[in-house]
């Protein structure tokens, strides 16, 4: 029994653990959940996923959520190369440091700056606050330096010489934002320079299909949302704006 | 040289990463920060340039993050398998709890701790998201097991009891009307030991009025 990847592409975690199954020729069944129709707060779903969120897998009665844990997961059950993530304690740890640092340091500012941008006017039926766009902006801008100078430095990839899980989740959560117009790369050299490097790893052909979807934002409308989720994301919205 | 603690127990993920090293008797320099003094200056920056607390230095490796410091010291030290099992499985029910706690507990926690000085209506919001994140906790992550992976105590644990100790602090009783919750905190406490947890504790307990501090201080402290 083949192992169940529950995604939809628009989101940045699944985008990471699509690359990386791709990339692994890890044999899995796409299960394409698609949040726009609300599919993750369906019953049939929340078995899969009690937290009702993407990504999840399913490895028989095995289930799991969190894109962390699914990738670990499946560079352990899968022996993927050494250099996802490193069998050095200190390189390890270095990987580990990224993840763990993103969670409230990067993912929430570029899913802001996607949701203010992208998500409030076609949602909200009004025109995105600039001033809004330019608080969240200066945040991500915070979050990029450290980036830059903490977990890149002048080495070409966070763990060191291969890219490693750290690239690949950093990478996707920056592709959020250049979605919607906003290039974080436009200004800054290394970033770029790294972000070349990540693509040449993973290879342009996944790299264009895994973005796809994503890339493709401005081209949504209001009328694919369900209702209910409609109603979700506005009240959300609503928060984000104060 | 040997492996330097930087460490403020007024800090959930330092007290997480100091009952851990304390209870697999890890040789280590506890290096005390005071974030609230503001004692962030250079010598600590170099070692952490985030400039947050837990920070650990092993030689010329310096490592930030509480969860990469913690899976560190379990590989470097050879803790007990059950602190990070080696079955795949297992150890994937710690890093589900790991990651999905940065935000829906630690953060709604941070939130309850510094908005006690703030309007009434935004301390209710943040109350009622670690609610949902509590609801979570038994129904997702402990469902009917003794802990979060399984039978044995893990990092998970150890993580999620420092965290919850936050509101507790400063007089919100989350494990009252929670059984299943509370004979979890009971379990973990016991595993810990007494004399370990207030010795962990005993700073962030003696925080009683919150009042006379900066609020930017305190926004630094609990890493908002």
């Amino acid at each position: 029994m083949v192992v169940e990847l529950y995604l939809d592409l628009l989101s940045q975690p699944c985008r990471s653990v699509y690359i990386f199954a791709k990339k692994n020729n890890i044999p899995f069944e796409f299960k394409h959940v698609e949040l726009l129709k609300g599919q993750h707060l369906s019953e049939e779903f929340v078995k899969v996923n009690l937290l009702r969120k993407v990504p999840a897998l399913k490895d028989g009665a095995f289930t799991l959520a969190e894109s962390i844990a699914i990738l670990l997961y499946l560079s352990r059950k899968f022996n993927t190369p050494d250099h996802w993530y490193p069998s050095d304690v200190q390189k390890r740890a270095r990987v580990d440091e990224y993840l763990s640092w993103q969670h409230t340091s990067i993912r929430p500012q570029g899913c802001k700056v996607y949701d203010i941008k992208a998500m409030v006017p076609l949602l909200m039926d009004k025109p995105f606050p600039p001033e809004k766009l330019e608080e969240e902006i200066k945040d991500l801008n915070f979050s990029l330096k450290q980036f830059e100078e903490k977990f890149l430095q002048d080495k070409p990839f966070i763990a060191g010489g291969e890219i490693s899980l750290a690239d690949l989740m950093a990478l996707e959560e920056l592709v959020q934002p250049v979605a919607v117009g906003c290039d974080v790369f436009e200004g800054r050299s290394k970033l770029a320079e790294w972000r070349s490097r990540v693509e040449e790893a993973i290879g342009k052909e996944l790299f264009e299909q895994a973005h796809e979807v994503v890339l493709n934002t401005k081209d949504l409308s209001a009328a694919q949302f369900s209702p209910q989720l409609k109603e979700q994301l506005i009240q959300m919205l609503q928060k984000e704006l104060k | 040289m040997g492996l330097e603690l930087y460490l403020d127990l007024l800090s959930q993920p330092c007290r997480a990463v100091y009952i851990f090293a304390k209870k697999n008797n890890i040789p280590f320099t506890f290096k005390p920060v005071e974030v609230l003094k503001g004692e962030e200056g250079e010598r600590f920056g170099k070692v952490n340039i985030l400039r947050r607390v837990p920070a650990l230095k092993d030689g010329a490796f310096t490592l930030a993050e509480s969860m990469a410091i913690l899976i560190y010291l379990s590989q470097k030290y050879k803790t007990p398998d059950h602190w990070y099992p080696s079955d795949i499985q297992r150890r994937a029910r710690v890093d589900e709890y790991l990651s999905w706690q940065h935000v829906a507990i630690r953060a709604n926690g941070v939130k309850l701790f510094w908005l006690k000085l703030a309007p009434e209506e935004k301390l209710q919001e943040a109350f009622e998201d670690l609610a949902v994140s509590l609801k979570q906790l038994e129904e997702k992550f402990l469902q009917d097991k003794p802990f979060i992976a399984g039978n044995r105590i893990s990092l998970a644990d150890l993580v999620a009891i420092t965290e919850l100790m936050q509101p507790v602090a400063i007089g919100y009783n989350i494990f009252e009307n929670r059984p299943k919750l509370s004979e979890w905190r009971s379990r973990v406490e016991k595993f810990v030991g007494k004399e370990l947890l207030q010795e962990a504790r005993k700073v962030i307990l003696s925080i009683n009025d919150l009042s006379n501090m900066p609020l930017f201080k305190l926004f630094k402290t609990f890493g908002v």
